[in-house]
């Protein structure tokens, strides 16, 4: 009985101490957006790797996403009578929800990964000492561009990624399945409201890409520095990071979709 | 780093794309671009019962959407559902004595405010109310009198006999 108590302490402590570690780090990250800022060179990279590579699997399951979207909608909608709806499900689903939720979580897979497997072998081949050693801060050097660069990423990402799945809806629907081409854009336009439905998701896309991004680079940097410590690391940045993400999601759509 | 052009080449292409997105989403995918910053003038209208009348609801003429409703709220005073509508200046030229109906689209459809123009010469202006109206139809009470009417018939037809 002794012991339980003692292991939920000792667990208490631990996640208390991460939690505040992780706090920290975050301060230290955003408290070196200025000296990035004059270094625009850093983040070009950072955007490149973490921002362009992520584009193609953005864009592809985008498309297929929303070419399933038409599929199904059009099943479901054509029972009732109602598939020149078809354009409100697809773009309505994608913008609100989808858009932001599946390319945080591929985001976190593809991009957050790699980030934290990169800032542990960093950490674990003491490249991080050594900057150290040489009067560099690491965390303004490596993990602020890093971070500017998923913060800004993720919104553009999640945008194209509803554009080319609403575009892929079209597709299915009218083109394959014999929806009007008409009703399928103009029902959609009568319907989405530009502030409420897609300014929200780019909120949601902004907030999700802050999150998984900390999320990355601080379990990089907190990894042990061994190699099991950095496969870990890895692993605990994509489940932490889709369970942040999903736990948000509800809030965030309770709060900005809860009075319609 | 060595190919930083190209690198610079597609973080801009990148961006740029993300960007277009954006204004595709804007522009093709919601309303912006029909019903965005135009200047438009508030009318309101009473009506007995606005049934499903939502916020946002379409305002339209000839079957052209002109506006939307702004606020619909209750007067404690004459009982009635006061609607206010925003309608587009270009559409400045409805005359006075116009009638406000709502009607839904479909059977089962939205509901939305049709105006129809009268013959006055003086027009409607900002703040300017809609004398002449026509509710809701609400499709519960027309099945209800409608089966009521119908059991009356029955009743009176079974008294002569």
């Amino acid at each position: 009985m002794m012991q339980f108590f003692q292991r939920l302490g000792a667990d208490t402590r631990t996640s208390f101490t991460k939690l505040g570690r992780a706090t920290y780090f975050l301060v230290a990250t955003l408290a070196g957006i200025l000296s990035v800022l004059p270094r625009p060179r850093l983040l070009m990279n950072q955007l490149f790797s973490v921002g362009v590579l992520s584009f193609l699997i953005i864009t592809i399951s985008g498309l297929f996403v929303g070419m399933v979207l038409g599929l199904q909608g059009f099943y479901i909608l054509s029972d009732f009578g109602a598939e020149e709806s078809l354009g409100i499900m697809v773009a309505a689903s994608l913008v609100r929800e989808l858009g932001p939720v599946v390319t945080a979580l591929l985001f976190a897979g593809r991009a957050g990964s790699a980030l934290t497997a990169e800032i542990g072998l960093m950490k674990a081949t003491e490249q991080l000492s050594g900057m150290e050693m040489m009067a560099i801060d690491p965390i303004r050097r490596i993990i602020t561009p890093r971070f500017l660069a998923g913060f800004i990423s993720m919104p553009l990402l999640a945008v194209l990624f509803s554009a080319v799945g609403i575009i892929g809806g079209q597709l299915v629907g009218s083109g394959l399945l014999g929806v009007d081409d008409g009703s399928y854009w103009s029902q959609m336009q009568n319907q989405i409201d530009f502030y409420d439905d897609i300014i929200n998701g780019i909120i949601k896309s902004v907030i999700f890409g802050f999150v998984t991004s900390w999320i990355a680079l601080f379990e990089g940097y907190d990894a042990i520095p061994t190699s099991e410590g950095v496969s870990r690391a890895t692993t605990r940045t994509v489940v932490n990071s889709a369970f942040s993400i999903l736990i948000l999601d509800f809030i965030l759509t309770a709060l900005m979709f809860g009075d319609k | 780093m060595q190919h930083t052009a190209t690198q610079d080449t597609l973080v801009g292409l990148f961006v740029t794309a993300g960007i277009a997105g954006l204004f595709f989403l804007a522009l093709q995918v919601s309303n912006l671009s029909s019903f965005g910053s135009e200047e438009t003038y508030t009318v309101t209208a009473n009506f007995e019962s606005s049934g499903g009348l939502k916020v946002k609801s379409a305002v339209s003429a000839a079957g052209v959407k002109i506006g939307k409703v702004t606020a619909i709220r209750f007067d404690p005073k004459t009982y009635q559902s006061v609607v206010s509508m925003a309608i587009e200046s270009q559409y400045a030229t409805l005359p006075e004595d116009t009638t406000a109906s709502i009607f839904t689209a479909g059977l089962l459809g939205e509901q939305y405010v049709n105006l129809e123009a009268g013959g006055s010469d003086d027009v409607l202006k900002n703040g300017s109310k809609i004398d002449i109206t026509q509710s809701a139809i609400i499709l519960e009470k027309v099945i209800g009198q409608f089966l009521f009417k119908s059991a009356e018939e029955k009743a009176q037809g079974e008294k002569k006999e």
